[in-house]
C-alpha cells in the first residue's frame, strides 16, 4: 500500500489548476495584512488589534471551529453534506466532560471523539445506505444530540462533585507550551509599539506563548488530512467520491465504504472539536457549542474546501471572536478592516471583468468605511455576526471562485449510475 | 392503480406509525438501560393526554408547530430547504411586537391593529427569505447554506434591537427585557376551554385557515401545480415554460411570509410582547414536523398535534422521576427513523409497482430483475 501510494499520488497530481499560487505570494499577502493591520492599529489607536493576548485568544477560539470546519470538509469531499455538525460538536463536549472530569484531559478528547464518531456514523447510516437527503438527516442529529446530551448529563454529572444538571465537574486543562527566550524577546519588542516591527512581534509572541497542546494537534490535524486527501491513494478515492462517484464506481472504488470513511471521520473532527471547546472553558455546559458547527461550516465555504484556505477561515472568525472579548476599539477598527477587504474584492472583481459585482463590493466596502468614520464604537450584540456576514459577502460577491465537490449533497446507489 | 388503492394508503401509514412505533421501542430500551421504568413513563403520560389543560397547550403548541411546517413544506414542494424559518419568526415576531407595541398603535381601531401586526410580520418574514432568494436567484447561492448564516445573523439583530435603547424595555423585578406590551386592543382573545385553567389561541383558526390556503393553491391553482412541477422535475417545467428562478423567488418569499406568521399566535394570544424567554427553535421543529406530516396538509396538522402533546406532556415526566428530555430524544428518533422509514416504502413501492406491471404485461418479473 505504501510503496504504491507514492507512485499513486505522483499520477494523481499532474492535473494543473489554472492558476496554482506560489508560495512567496502566500508570503506577501500575510505581510501585507499586518501592514494594514499595523496601519488601523496607528489610525485607530486599538493597541488590542495584534496584541500577543488577543493572538492567544483568537487561536483558542478558531481551534474547535477549525475543527467544526474540518469535519465539514471530510464529509463534502466524500460527498455528504453534514450539516449535523453542530449535533455531533454537542455529542464531543459532553463525552469530553464526563471522561474528562475523572481521568484528565486526553480522556476527555479521546471520549469526545468516540462520541462524535457514533454522530458520524448515525448519519452515514442515514444518508449512504438509507439514502435519506443529507440536510433532513443533519437536522435530525442536530435535533437529537442536545437532548441525549442533556438527558445523559442530568443522569451522570447531576451527583458528580462539581457537576449539575446541565454542566459536569471541571475538566483539568491540556498542558501549555512556550518556547524560551523567544517569547521574552519578542514581548519586550511588542511593548514599544513600533509600526509594523511591534505588530508582527505582537502576532508571533501569541504564537509562541502558552500555547494548548490541543492547539498543536488541531494544527497538525489540518496538515495531516490535507497530506491523507490530496497526497495519498486513499485520499483521490474518497474524494472521487465526492466528485463524481459513479465515475469511481466504474473504476471499482467501493463508494459506500469511503462515503462511510469520510462521514465517520467528520464526526469524529466534529467531536473533537466539541472536546476541545469543552477541555478548554474547563468543563461541559449543555448549549456550549452556541452555533460553532455552523460557523465551522461557514469556515469551510470561506477556505473553499481546502485545509489551508478553512484554517484561514476558522483563524479569521477566531480573530473576530478574540477581539469581541478584548473591547470597543479593536471591534470598532473591524468595521474599517472589512471595508478595506471589500474594496480589495471590488478591485479583484473589477480587473476580472466583473463589473456589477465589482460596484457591489466598492459599495459596501465604502458603506462599511463610512460607518466606521460616522460612529464611535459597535454594539457588542453584533460583533457575532461578522464570521456569518462574512460568508454571505463571500459567497454573494466571490462565488465563482468557490469549487465544491461536485456531487457533495447528492444522492447516490450503487448500480444506478447514470 | 388508483390513488386511494388499499395498498398506497397502508404503505403510506405504514411509515410515520412505523418510525413512531420504533421511537417508542428506542426510548423503552434507554430507559430501561439508565433505570427508569418504561411502563411509569407511559402511565405518566397517558394521565397527562387525559388532563383538558394538557390538551389545551398542546394545541396551541400545534398551533405554532403547524404554521412553522407549512412555512418549510412550501419550499420542501419545490425542493427547496427553507433552514431559515426560524431566523425569519424571530425577526418578524419581534419587529412587528415592537410594531404592536408601539403607542401610536393604541388610537387605532381592534381589526385593524391585529391585521397591521400580521401583515408587518409576514412582510419582515418574506423579507429576510428574499435576502436568501435573491442571493439564489441572481448568484446561485445554496439557500441551505445562506439561510443558515441569516438564522445566526437575525439571533444578533433581535439582541442588538432588544435592548432598552432601542425597541426593548427593562421589566421590573427581573432581569428580562422586552418590547413594550401590546394593550387589550391589539390582542387576539382566547377560547375558554371547560375544565382547562388555559385557555385557546384564538389564532388557531389563522393556522386552519393557513392550512387550507397551502392545500387550495397547491392542489386547485396554476402556480401551485407549476411549483410542483418545478420540485419533481426542473427541466419538464422549463421545458413547459416556467420560469425556474421566478418560481424560486415566489415560493422563498411565500414560505418566509408564513414563516413569520409563527409566532403571532404565541405574541396575540398569550406573550403580549417579544422579550428574551421568546420560545426558540420553532423553525427546526417545523422541519421535523413537515417530515413526519409529509407536507400533506393534515398529515401536517397530526404531526404538529403529536409534537404539541410530547412536549407538554414532559412536564408530568418529571414529576414521575424521569428525566424529561427524553422527550427530545424520542422527537429526534422520530424524526431520523421516520425518513429512513419513508425511503424504504418509496424503495418497496417501486419494486412492487415494478411487478404489477410486469404482471399486467404478462410475465412476472423476479426481483433481481426488477430491482435492476
Amino acid at each position: 500500500m505504501t510503496a504504491g501510494s507514492s507512485t499513486g499520488a505522483r499520477h494523481a497530481s499532474p492535473v494543473r489548476r489554472a492558476r496554482k499560487i506560489a508560495p512567496w505570494v502566500y508570503f506577501l499577502i500575510a505581510v501585507a495584512a499586518v501592514l494594514v493591520l499595523s496601519a488601523v492599529r496607528v489610525l485607530a489607536g486599538a493597541t488590542d488589534l495584534t496584541s500577543s493576548g488577543t493572538v492567544q485568544a483568537a487561536l483558542t477560539a478558531a481551534v474547535p471551529l477549525a475543527m467544526a470546519a474540518l469535519a465539514g470538509m471530510w464529509a463534502e469531499r466524500g460527498g455528504v453534506v453534514n450539516i449535523g455538525l453542530e449535533g455531533m460538536m454537542v455529542l464531543g463536549t459532553f463525552g469530553a466532560g464526563y471522561a474528562g472530569y475523572q481521568w484528565g484531559p486526553w480522556a476527555a478528547v479521546a471520549f469526545g471523539l468516540l462520541l462524535g464518531v457514533v454522530g458520524g456514523l448515525l448519519h452515514a447510516v442515514a444518508t449512504v445506505s438509507f439514502g435519506v437527503d443529507h440536510i433532513i438527516s443533519g437536522v435530525a442529529i442536530n435535533l437529537l444530540a442536545p437532548g441525549a446530551a442533556l438527558f445523559l448529563s442530568k443522569l451522570y454529572f447531576a451527583d458528580a462533585p462539581g457537576g449539575g444538571q446541565k454542566q459536569s465537574p471541571r475538566i483539568a486543562d491540556a498542558p501549555k507550551v512556550t518556547v524560551p527566550g523567544l517569547s521574552d524577546v519578542l514581548g519586550t519588542v511588542e511593548g514599544k509599539h513600533w509600526f509594523f516591527v511591534s505588530d508582527v512581534a505582537g502576532v508571533l509572541r501569541g504564537l509562541v506563548t502558552e500555547v494548548s497542546l490541543l492547539t498543536v494537534l488541531a494544527a497538525l490535524l489540518i496538515v495531516w488530512s490535507g497530506w491523507v486527501l490530496w497526497r495519498t491513494p486513499f485520499g483521490l478515492r474518497l474524494r472521487s467520491c465526492g466528485e463524481a462517484p459513479t465515475a469511481a464506481e466504474s473504476l471499482g472504488v467501493n463508494v459506500y465504504r469511503y462515503k462511510y470513511l469520510a462521514v465517520i471521520a467528520s464526526g469524529g473532527f466534529a467531536g473533537l472539536g466539541g472536546a476541545f471547546l469543552a477541555v478548554s472553558s474547563g468543563q461541559f455546559r449543555d448549549g456550549q457549542t452556541g452555533g460553532r458547527g455552523f460557523i465551522g461550516l461557514a469556515a469551510m465555504i470561506f477556505g473553499n474546501w481546502r485545509p489551508g484556505g478553512l484554517a484561514t477561515g476558522a483563524t479569521l472568525f477566531g480573530y473576530t471572536d478574540a477581539l469581541a472579548l478584548r473591547g470597543s476599539a479593536a471591534v470598532h477598527a473591524l468595521l474599517l478592516l472589512l471595508g478595506i477587504a471589500l474594496v480589495v474584492v471590488a478591485v479583484v472583481q473589477y480587473r476580472s471583468g466583473h463589473h456589477v459585482l465589482s460596484a457591489v463590493a466598492a459599495a459596501l466596502g465604502v458603506l462599511f468605511g463610512y460607518w466606521y468614520f460616522a460612529s464611535d464604537e459597535v454594539p457588542a450584540e453584533l460583533v457575532g455576526a461578522a464570521p456569518y456576514v462574512v460568508t454571505l459577502l463571500v459567497l454573494g460577491l466571490a462565488s465563482q471562485r468557490l469549487r465544491p465537490p461536485r456531487m457533495a449533497g447528492e444522492p447516490y446507489r450503487k448500480g444506478q449510475g447514470k | 392503480m388508483g390513488r386511494f388503492s388499499p395498498r398506497s394508503l397502508l404503505l403510506g401509514l405504514a411509515a410515520p406509525l412505523g418510525a413512531l412505533a420504533f421511537a417508542v421501542l428506542v426510548c423503552a430500551v434507554i430507559l430501561g438501560v439508565t433505570g427508569h421504568s418504561p411502563l411509569d413513563t407511559v402511565d405518566a403520560m397517558v394521565s397527562a393526554a387525559q388532563r383538558p389543560r394538557t390538551f389545551v397547550n398542546s394545541l396551541n403548541s400545534a398551533t405554532t408547530y403547524y404554521l412553522a411546517a407549512v412555512a418549510v413544506a412550501i419550499g420542501f414542494k419545490m425542493k427547496l430547504f427553507n433552514i431559515g424559518v426560524d431566523g425569519q419568526y424571530r425577526l418578524a415576531a419581534m419587529l412587528s411586537a415592537a410594531l404592536a407595541g408601539a403607542t401610536f398603535m393604541e388610537g387605532l381601531p381592534s381589526f385593524l391593529r391585529v391585521a397591521l401586526t400580521v401583515v408587518a410580520a409576514m412582510l419582515v418574514g418574506a423579507g429576510w427569505a428574499g435576502v436568501a432568494a435573491l442571493l439564489k436567484v441572481t448568484r446561485g447561492v445554496s439557500e441551505v447554506i445562506s439561510t443558515i448564516m441569516l438564522n445566526a445573523i437575525a439571533t444578533y439583530l433581535v439582541s442588538y434591537l432588544l435592548n432598552p435603547a432601542r425597541l426593548a424595555e427593562d421589566r421590573p423585578g427581573s432581569n428580562n427585557v422586552g418590547t413594550r406590551p401590546i394593550d387589550g386592543g391589539g390582542q387576539v382573545a382566547g377560547l375558554e376551554i371547560p375544565g382547562s385553567s388555559s385557555q385557546l389561541f384564538g389564532l388557531v383558526f389563522l393556522a386552519a385557515l393557513v392550512g387550507f390556503g397551502y392545500w387550495f393553491v397547491l392542489a386547485r391553482t396554476r402556480f401551485g401545480f407549476e411549483l410542483k412541477a418545478t420540485g419533481l422535475s426542473e427541466s419538464a417545467a422549463v421545458a413547459s415554460g416556467v420560469s425556474v428562478k421566478k418560481m424560486v423567488l415566489v415560493s422563498m418569499l411565500l414560505s418566509g411570509a408564513v414563516a413569520g406568521l409563527v409566532g403571532m399566535p404565541q405574541l396575540l394570544g398569550s406573550s403580549y410582547s417579544y422579550s428574551l424567554d421568546f420560545p426558540p427553535g420553532i423553525g427546526f421543529i417545523g422541519i421535523a414536523v413537515a417530515l413526519l406530516g409529509r407536507n400533506h396538509p393534515v398529515g401536517m396538522a397530526l404531526a404538529a398535534l403529536l409534537w404539541g402533546f410530547l412536549d407538554n406532556s414532559s412536564n408530568s415526566l418529571d414529576v414521575a422521576g424521569v428525566p424529561r428530555e427524553i422527550v427530545g430524544i424520542m422527537q429526534g428518533v422520530i424524526v431520523l427513523s421516520v425518513v429512513v422509514a419513508y425511503e424504504l416504502v418509496r424503495r418497496y413501492r417501486v419494486r412492487a409497482e415494478q411487478r404489477d406491471v410486469g404482471t399486467a404485461l404478462g410475465r412476472t418479473k423476479t426481483a433481481e430483475e426488477a430491482s435492476a
